[in-house]
């Protein structure tokens, strides 16, 4: 590489010095490295050594915790907040449907036919990033307000006596039923939803459409067999990136549920900044993310895409 | 005459396309409307009365403008921080074969694997257990923490499109690797860079559940709004938040133009 840069009829450099630049150049990605690896070392890695071994100790505020190995602590959090843990589940799971199911058909219609629209309508799925996702989730208190036009449609329509049969709302009341968090959640997360999903889905040549048309298949065949494993990679990264920040969420249950939609989130939360029962929080928070790095390796075993990352 | 029926099932995708994007912008819409309301009690949430009062006076809630520059503050010098040591990293992958590899990029994929709820709780255990007084300088330190691995993989992506011939024709144009890197290497990559940044800003400014974990008695702008949905919302929440939107839109738009004009700008 260095004899690239020196002029062609410049003498053959000496031995010593080339073998020092190649040294030198073999380092320079640990150089590159290091500052942000040595940030998440510190930051990323040290936090979750430290957290473990906060799992493990018992003692109290006052007299201070010290580590004695009590595993313990895992079990009775688990057992105790077990129904926190199936509801986050739930609850995560069921907006990542939603947003799949909501998300799918706007980033079809960005990536295949929105034509000179394309930019403002990705514009417009961008925007909520940099809007404070808190107001915008309180704006749900007014939307969803009890005898409110939202509310009093889904009433009229019936839906509401449907959510009722299913256990989501109570009543003809939105707030504070599991049926608010879960259209938060979607709401909050469809974003992550819809942008992986159109990023697989421009890639997608539209010749193979046409190419399937030609060979009869009817629109909805064309889309089972050719539109939807192509953009398998966007279904699983977005169903990721909706899942998993989803479980951990407490805004949502907090701002829009009721002590009945508590979510494993909030008992973290409470645990950690309330209670302040350390240990508790740290093996709670071992466990959800023990339980979502299972779920997730599975996901994507069975998925079967490679190019995740 | 053609069936209304046959009509709806050939525009079913965009029906519900655009349904998807009115769920979406609806709040926003909310938000808008409710900067103009004129409520009665402590909270923002039914309408009263138009009124122009909280946009005359965007900084009458007392700390809430502080918060708002606090917040801007933060996400400025995470962005900074963690746009340099991101790119540094995501070139260090893409261009160099070293041992460790993997492991580097499954520790820069792990924290996006993650719910923030257990990165949150995991910092303030270090905290805790060093004893670091929480505030400003924890919760930079966690927002470079957690903005690094989106600029990473922004500018990745970039990078690893680039033409590497590119560069070694600026080599063989006798261009020193310095010249090679500013004139040619990072003119490239500029667009993932910006996008990370962009990202890393967005992210920081907005987050809450890492700020709330370590922030102590600092109060970033989500803090405050948080505080703000139990001890009463003030309407000038709205205005910043219709603001907030107004000004992304136009950045983003604004960013779309150049990028358009640039690529028509190329010769084919």
């Amino acid at each position: 590489m260095t004899a690239t840069a020196a002029p062609p009829q410049a003498p053959a450099p000496t031995e010593p010095p080339v073998h020092k630049a190649s040294l030198r150049k073999r380092l320079i990605p640990y150089w590159l490295l290091l500052p942000g690896i040595l940030w998440l070392v510190v930051f990323f890695v040290l936090p979750m050594v430290y957290q473990a071994s906060t799992s493990v100790q018992t003692g109290s505020l006052e007299e201070g915790f010290k580590v004695t190995w009590h595993f313990g602590t895992y079990w009775d959090a688990f057992t105790e907040y077990y129904p926190q843990f199936l509801r986050s589940l739930l609850y995560a799971g069921t907006a990542t449907a939603l947003c799949l199911l909501l998300g799918y058909p706007l980033a079809y219609l960005i990536a295949f036919k929105a034509g000179r629209w394309r930019n403002l309508l990705l514009v417009l799925v961008i925007a909520p990033f940099f809007t404070s996702f808190l107001i915008r989730t309180l704006a749900w208190k007014t939307i969803l307000a009890d005898g409110g036009p939202v509310v009093d449609v889904l009433n009229n329509v019936g839906f509401l006596d449907v959510t009722s049969w299913l256990g989501m709302t109570e009543g003809d009341r939105v707030l504070a039923t599991p049926l608010a968090v879960v259209c938060g959640l979607t709401y909050n997360f469809l974003p992550f939803m819809i942008l992986p999903l159109y990023s697989s889905l421009e890639r997608i040549d539209t010749r193979l459409h046409e190419a399937a048309g030609d060979l009869y298949a009817r629109p909805a065949t064309v889309f089972r067999k050719v539109t939807f494993p192509l953009s398998m990679p966007g279904v699983v990264s977005g169903t990721l990136l909706t899942f998993i920040p989803a479980s951990g969420d407490y805004v949502n249950a907090e701002l829009l549920g009721s002590t009945d939609t508590r979510m494993i989130g909030n008992v973290i939360q409470s645990q950690y900044l309330r209670i302040l029962d350390y240990p508790t929080a740290a093996a709670l928070s071992f466990i959800l993310m023990a339980i979502v790095l299972i779920m997730v390796t599975i996901y994507i075993r069975r998925a079967g895409t490679e190019d995740l990352v | 005459m053609r069936n209304p029926l046959t009509w709806l099932r050939r525009n079913l995708v965009v029906i519900a396309g655009l349904g998807t994007l009115a769920y979406m912008i609806l709040p926003n819409v909310v938000v808008t409307v409710f900067s103009f309301n004129n409520p009665t009690g402590r909270f923002n949430y039914a309408w009263q009365e138009f009124s122009l009062d909280a946009w005359k006076d965007p900084c009458g809630v007392a700390d809430m403008c502080g918060s708002l520059s606090l917040s801007l503050q933060i996400a400025l010098w995470s962005t900074l921080v963690a746009t340099a040591l991101g790119t540094a990293i995501a070139f260090a992958l893409v261009r160099y074969r070293f041992r460790a590899r993997g492991a580097v990029n499954s520790l820069i994929f792990l924290p996006m694997a993650m719910p923030e709820i257990v990165m949150a709780a995991s910092l303030l255990a270090l905290f805790l257990n060093m004893g670091i007084q929480l505030g400003f300088w924890t919760i930079l330190i966690a927002h470079i923490m957690f903005c690094l691995s989106f600029v990473v993989a922004a500018v990745k992506a970039r990078v690893l499109s680039m033409d590497p011939r590119l560069e070694e024709a600026a080599r063989d144009l006798y261009a020193g690797p310095v010249q090679t890197f500013v004139r040619v290497t990072l003119p490239i990559a500029a667009p993932g860079i910006a996008a990370g940044a962009l990202l890393s800003f967005a992210l920081s400014f907005d987050d809450f559940i890492i700020t709330n974990f370590n922030s102590g008695n600092t109060v970033t702008f989500p803090m405050f709004v948080w505080g703000s949905a139990q001890r009463g919302t003030p309407v000038q929440i709205n205005v910043i938040g219709t603001a907030m939107f107004v000004i992304a839109v136009l950045v983003v738009l604004a960013g779309q133009m150049i990028g358009n004009r640039r690529k028509k700008a190329q010769p084919k």
